[in-house]
């Protein structure tokens, strides 16, 4: 089956990751997926206020995620909304099993996760984006955190889904996962699926995954090597 | 006896494998997993005898005691000053922690008020809170002369071993120069806009070899 926009079911939309982007930023990183663009800029680690947000044993991840304005066809209401909270926490809880946050006791690595332009798989994006980020931060780590969404069409899995696709998918199942030990940090579902499925597309997910992988590690590569 | 799976100074990122064996010690920057040693962050491998260590090539400055620092006073307080010290937490220097006996009742100011800057020794880390003393030979607090950082990861580069980079640029420039590990150093006097050359090459090449070769080069010295 080939899709709406040519590609075969296990393909990815062109992909290109860029790190260190934002000069003021302890680290930073661009990925871009199709026409879905994220940018991730960390900070810290540094202090962090309100005091009580303080923990003695190890660092706070914050994680904003914010869709600018103008990143999608309706202009966008600035400020953050339900949604934009909701991709927050899931995306912390997505990157906070790969770092080494007892290293940075009171502190907090501030994690910003701006989506300039939005075409489905905004949140896969920014996770994509944020591991690039927080490795060129220097922030010590035991795994870089990979991501992508999957799903379902007329019977078929798919990979990557555009804005379009999405409107007629059965399902949609962003993944995040540590691409060296193959641990699983994020698993969302819009729909209905047979918990057959399900396992099948997470192996799915993941194998369609590594192409990303290699590429956040080239960037990398390319930002400090050169 | 196994082999690195890298090779010395390869460029790693974090969840590299770096060897796979229990012959080798993880070192700085790295942590053991199962039987294999992994990188923690971005950096080179370094490895000394059976410890396998990583350098970082960018990092945010986390004290450790004995370092020496350049700090900004940032608060007066009753019974201390709080310092700014380029690092993730503010660092503490108490009454005790200066050389002159300091009468509780006198105004803390007139030793060091907000905004001067101290060259100091890290006494004490635990969990977070970092004191600071100026009981140690080298520290004093730092009239005129300016203020130039670098990535502390780079610091290393810039002292040299045992102090051979710096003592080449000392020579060289004439300048009076304090290294504080946190990124940030005093210079004052001398050929400063020589040094300032000297410390843009360290940063761009910070690991190429006979860097020591090049530096003396640009100052003007023979290799």
């Amino acid at each position: 089956m080939k899709r709406q926009d040519g590609r075969n079911a296990n393909e990815i939309r062109p992909i290109v990751i860029k790190a260190g982007v934002i000069e003021q930023a302890q680290g930073s990183a661009m990925v871009s997926l199709g026409n879905t663009r994220a940018i991730a800029a960390v900070y810290g680690p540094r202090a962090l206020f309100p005091k009580h947000l303080q923990r003695p044993d190890k660092a706070y991840l914050n994680t904003v995620y914010n869709m600018v304005p103008f990143s999608t066809k309706e202009r966008n209401r600035p400020g953050p909304s339900r949604r934009s909270n909701e991709i927050s926490k899931v995306t912390r809880h997505a990157l906070e099993p790969a770092i080494f946050l007892e290293e940075f006791p009171k502190s907090e690595i501030f994690l910003c996760i701006d989506i300039i332009e939005a075409n489905a798989g905004t949140r896969t994006a920014g996770i994509n984006a944020a591991a690039v980020a927080l490795a060129d931060a220097g922030i010590p780590m035991r795994d870089f955190v990979t991501s992508i969404a999957v799903g379902k069409v007329n019977g078929e899995y798919i990979v990557d889904m555009t804005g379009k696709e999405e409107e007629v998918t059965h399902c949609d199942l962003p993944v995040a996962f540590m691409p060296r030990t193959k641990k699983i940090t994020l698993l969302q579902m819009d729909g209905d699926l047979p918990q057959k499925d399900v396992k099948e597309l997470i192996q799915f997910a993941m194998k369609s995954a590594e192409e990303i992988y290699k590429k956040q590690k080239e960037a990398l590569r390319k930002r400090w090597t050169s | 006896m196994a082999e690195l799976l890298k090779k010395e100074r390869e460029f790693v990122m974090p969840g590299d494998e770096l060897v796979k064996s229990m012959d080798f010690l993880p070192g700085r920057n790295t942590f053991r997993e199962g039987d294999s040693i992994y990188s923690k962050r971005l950096g080179v491998v370094n490895l000394n005898g059976r410890v396998v260590s990583v350098i970082p090539l960018n990092i945010v400055y986390m004290p450790k005691v004995n370092d020496m620092v350049l700090g900004k006073i940032e608060e007066v307080q009753p019974n201390g000053w709080v310092v700014d010290i380029n690092s993730a937490n503010t660092a503490w220097l108490p009454l005790s922690g200066v050389r002159e006996f300091i009468d509780t009742k006198s105004d803390l100011t007139r030793y060091y008020d907000i905004g001067d800057m101290i060259y100091g020794k890290i006494a004490q880390v635990s969990q977070g809170s970092v004191h600071i003393s100026m009981q140690d030979p080298r520290a004093r607090k730092l009239k005129a002369g300016r203020i130039v950082k670098l990535n502390p990861a780079k610091i290393p580069r810039l002292i040299g071993k045992a102090g051979s980079m710096v003592n080449v640029i000392k020579k060289y420039t004439d300048c009076r120069i304090n290294i504080g590990q946190n990124g940030l150093i005093w210079i004052d006097d001398g050929n400063q806009e020589l040094f300032l050359r000297a410390l843009k090459l360290i940063e761009d090449e910070t690991f190429t070899e006979g860097l020591t070769d090049k530096v003396t080069e640009l100052l003007g010295g023979k290799s």
